[in-house]
């Protein structure tokens, strides 16, 4: 049985120090209360030794031109406290969260993986570090005489079953959690070190201090045994910081929200999770304090119980990431498309663990997106022409035409079926798909034509049931219009209400041929049911032989402008333009007769 | 004092000597072509080339998005990521699915301006990793893509070279110019149109008064070579094993088939 106990010293210090690294190497004061009350209570050594001392008020404290003062920040030490218990899990399951600074590691059996218990304490000091905290790290057989030793001495430190009692003497009793009473008493006795304490006679100390007596003599002789008491891990991964002053530009706020991510990033990654999304939240000052630019007005609301306004932002994510450059790049863009309208005095950001994805790289792997730079694009993309118009389309499940909706785009190799696509060139079943491929390709005019031939006798345009989703060459396509133009048909005398002229985009043109009316109904029940008569309409226009040979005109009132772009023209209204002015282009349209709203109008073209 | 080129040439050789191989020797690259889905255009053009820009262009129904819609079916097929940047918002899933694309592979940016869709797909370039891009201006005016600078043209060449991606342009008159590795014009020859069996024998007024007693069938499609860097005659391989006939030929002709239609349709 070992444990190894961790120890951050100087916690509050180093907890605002973790959110401000710059501030490392320099003087540094913690402050608590309210002026002209407030205290100092904590300070680096750099601030001591310049002067400043523990319990000066916040007032005479700002004297020292040289020190920093921060107020002390509740929330950055239980980001610390929630970074230090990660770091624990990443070593072992059984971790016990015996104070914000100190936590215990049940390590038994754990030597086979990092060879040795010196390694395993290297390897907890340097993840540690990586969270952005100084530890002291001690390894013994038993859990208080861990901790002890964490708390006494500087950096690694392994005690070997036995020696315990040796090697804790030298520690003053300060180190013991002892109330003030017990420890002015062993002051009083002149009790200054644990070897002082361990060679006191256990019957008369326990006479004097009672059960108190008896626990401390044993602790000092490092022979207490207890049982750890195992923590939870956490499912979220929360970092908050309360702001000083207002943040009110985009820049600033990035950089902050790049500390925060770099530090959700590294306690996901010593938890070897990845992030499926990032919630954050801004608390924003509101409007009649942001004149005053400063903590003190919210804090008086904060106590007044009083709910700052607040602003939201989900980002979630395709696949698990925990790249913190590419998610602050993501953050930035969505924050960018839709910033919050205040000045911020609090951030707060939370990760939803995930699983890391795992795709095993190779040579003839097929190539796809990195995940992470394509969900930059896409949110670039997003930024540039709205959320709503980025995505792989997806059809839905109804006959209403033209109907589909926006989904995702997700990476070849991140699907869910989470195989891996090889090259065709090496993969025997994609040459077989190929080859199924080819074989769809050839032209089969006979069972095109027998489809045709049965679907007409039944009276029945044949329906896309039968092919939909096979490769076929030559499949017509069919391009929109959106939004649908409206238009005027009209029907020639004895042609049973078939359209012989139409006119839409203020072109006129002749019905060549027709193929309908396609009635087409749904939804009946709902509001925004549908009733259609659609058809396939060749159409020539009036006055299009000038439009094929001609070339265009050189003058136009749109150009394409790289820096310009509110005033460019959308395409639809230049077309619009064209249209009127040289007529539309002649081909086979599908135009219909909407039942609901009582009229023509054209759905596309085919192409 | 003058000095001779090839003087010149071995001077600057023995200045790089040790640092550069060979200065002014231009590397050979190996272009890959992939099929467009459609065996005549195939043996016309040989495919498509990777790392190259793409330019098909045609009159609005000439059957140059049944064209687009064919090679991307083909690529999504291979399970390759496709982008199609729609300039005028004119993409229709249901036909494309029924054209055979796997839309969980295609990622469709819906544009609707010109410098949207050229940004994005700037963007698109940037990312790289899409075996297939598409730049879908076929309902931009020329007169609007003319204004764009070559520059453009030069960048997006420039961004794909050396790498898998296709760029495919789709237009109404050709605007890359050079840059440009494989130009195509389509054009619409003939839509066909089937008459039911009882109506077939009566004259062309007659049958026009039962228009539910016809079905459009497709359209006749003749593509013709206008620019290819691949010299004629030349068998390109594609990296599926499968090699494209050797194009001599200056045009080819294809038809496509209207198969897919809206569901339910029911004569009255």
């Amino acid at each position: 049985m070992a444990f190894a106990s961790v120890y951050v010293p100087n916690f509050m210090v180093q907890a605002v120090v973790r959110a401000e690294p710059e501030l490392r190497e320099r003087p540094l004061a913690l402050v608590e209360g309210e002026p002209p009350l407030w205290k100092v209570v904590a300070a680096n050594q750099a601030a001591l030794a310049a002067g400043i001392e523990l319990g000066m008020g916040g007032s005479q404290a700002k004297q020292f031109s040289s020190v920093e003062i921060r107020r002390r920040s509740p929330e950055l030490e239980k980001a610390a406290h929630a970074a230090l218990l990660d770091v624990g899990w990443s070593v072992s399951p059984r971790v016990e969260d015996t104070a914000p600074d100190t936590i215990v590691l049940d390590i038994a059996g754990l030597t086979s993986l990092f060879e040795s218990v010196k390694n395993l304490a290297a390897v907890l000091a340097e993840r540690i570090e990586s969270v952005g905290l100084y530890s002291h790290v001690a390894v013994a057989a038993n859990i208080e005489a861990a901790i002890h030793a964490a708390r006494g001495f500087h950096g690694i430190t392994l005690i070997a079953p036995g020696e315990e009692s040796g090697r804790l003497s030298s520690l003053p009793v300060e180190v013991f959690f002892l109330s003030a009473e017990t420890f002015e008493t062993l002051d009083r006795w002149g009790i200054r070190t644990f070897g002082d304490l361990a060679a006191l006679p256990l019957l008369p100390l326990s006479e004097r201090l009672g059960q108190e007596g008896v626990r401390l003599h044993e602790l000092a002789r490092g022979a207490h045994c207890r049982a750890l008491t195992l923590a939870q891990p956490e499912t979220f991964f929360v970092e908050e910081m309360a702001l000083d002053y207002a943040v009110t530009e985009l820049e600033p706020l990035s950089f902050l929200l790049g500390r925060l991510l770099d530090q959700l990033c590294a306690r996901l990654q010593a938890r070897s999770l990845a992030a499926g999304a990032f919630f954050l939240r801004l608390e924003l000052q509101d409007s009649d304090e942001e004149d005053a630019d400063n903590v003190e007005v919210r804090r008086k609301k904060s106590a007044a119980k009083v709910d700052p306004k607040a602003f939201e932002k989900t980002l979630r994510l395709p696949v698990p990431m925990r790249d913190s450059k590419t998610l602050l790049k993501l953050l930035r863009l969505q924050l960018q498309a839709d910033s919050p309208r205040g000045s911020i005095i609090k951030i707060s950001l939370s990760a939803e663990p995930a699983r890391p994805r795992a795709a095993q790289k190779g040579l003839f792997i097929l190539d796809a997106p990195d995940p992470e730079k394509l969900e930059v694009t896409i949110a670039r993309l997003a930024g540039l022409v709205g959320t709503a118009n980025v995505g792989s389309p997806e059809l839905v499940n109804t006959h209403r035409p033209g109907e589909f909706r926006m989904a995702p785009f997700i990476s070849a190799t991140e699907d869910a079926s989470g195989s891996l696509r090889f090259s065709p060139h090496f993969s025997a079943s994609s040459v077989l798909r190929f080859e199924k491929l080819k074989g769809n390709n050839q032209p089969k005019p006979s069972a095109a034509k027998a489809d045709s031939d049965e679907a007409l006798t039944a009276g029945l345009k044949p329906g896309p049931t039968k092919q939909v989703g096979k490769p076929s060459r030559g499949a017509i396509a069919f391009r929109a219009f959106r939004p649908e133009l409206t238009a005027d048909v009209e029907s020639a005398e004895g042609s049973e209400g078939s359209p012989c002229r139409i006119s839409f985009r203020g072109a006129r043109g002749e019905v060549v041929a027709a193929s309908g009316p396609w009635r087409t109904s749904g939804d009946w029940w709902e509001e925004h049911g549908w009733r259609q008569d659609e058809w396939d309409m060749e159409i020539r226009f009036e006055g299009r032989s000038a439009r094929r040979a001609g070339k265009s005109p050189a003058s136009e009132d749109a150009g394409y402008s790289s820096g310009n772009g509110s005033r460019e023209p959308s395409i639809g209204a230049v077309n619009e333009k064209r249209a009127s002015r040289r007529g539309m282009p002649d081909g086979i349209y599908r135009i219909y007769y909407d039942w609901t709203r009582r009229g023509w109008f054209v759905r596309g073209r085919y192409d | 004092m003058p000095v001779s080129l090839a003087q010149l040439r071995a001077e600057v050789e023995l200045a790089l000597a040790g640092r550069v191989a060979a200065p002014f020797a231009i590397p050979e690259r190996r272009v890959e072509f992939v099929s467009t889905g459609i065996a005549e255009v195939d043996a016309l053009a040989g495919g498509l080339p990777r790392g190259a820009l793409t330019e098909i262009f045609g009159l609005a129904g000439s059957g140059r998005t049944s064209l687009l819609f064919s090679a991307l079916s083909a690529r999504t097929s291979e399970a390759e990521a496709c982008a199609l940047v729609d300039g005028s918002d004119a993409f229709d899933p249901q036909s494309a699915a029924a054209a055979g694309i796997d839309l969980k592979r295609l990622l469709w940016v819906r544009c609707r301006t010109l410098e949207q869709s050229f940004r994005a797909t700037d963007f698109l370039l940037a990312a790289g990793g899409f075996g297939f891009i598409a730049l879908d201006l076929g309902d931009t005016p020329g007169e609007l893509v003319h204004r764009v600078p070559l520059e453009t043209w030069f960048r997006f060449r420039r961004a794909v070279e050396g790498t898998p991606t296709i760029l495919f342009v789709l237009e109404e008159e050709p605007h890359a110019k050079t840059c440009a590795s494989l130009v195509l014009q389509v054009e619409a020859t003939r839509s066909r149109w089937k008459i039911a069996a009882e109506q077939a024998g009566e004259s062309a007024a007659g049958s026009r008064r039962h228009a539910f007693s016809r079905l459009f069938e497709g359209s006749g499609i003749r593509a013709e070579l206008v620019r290819s860097r691949t010299p004629q005659g030349v068998k390109t391989d594609f990296r599926d094993g499968r090699g494209a006939p050797a194009g001599t030929g200056k045009a080819a002709v294809f038809e496509t088939q209207e198969i897919w239609g809206s569901p339910g349709r029911r004569p009255t």
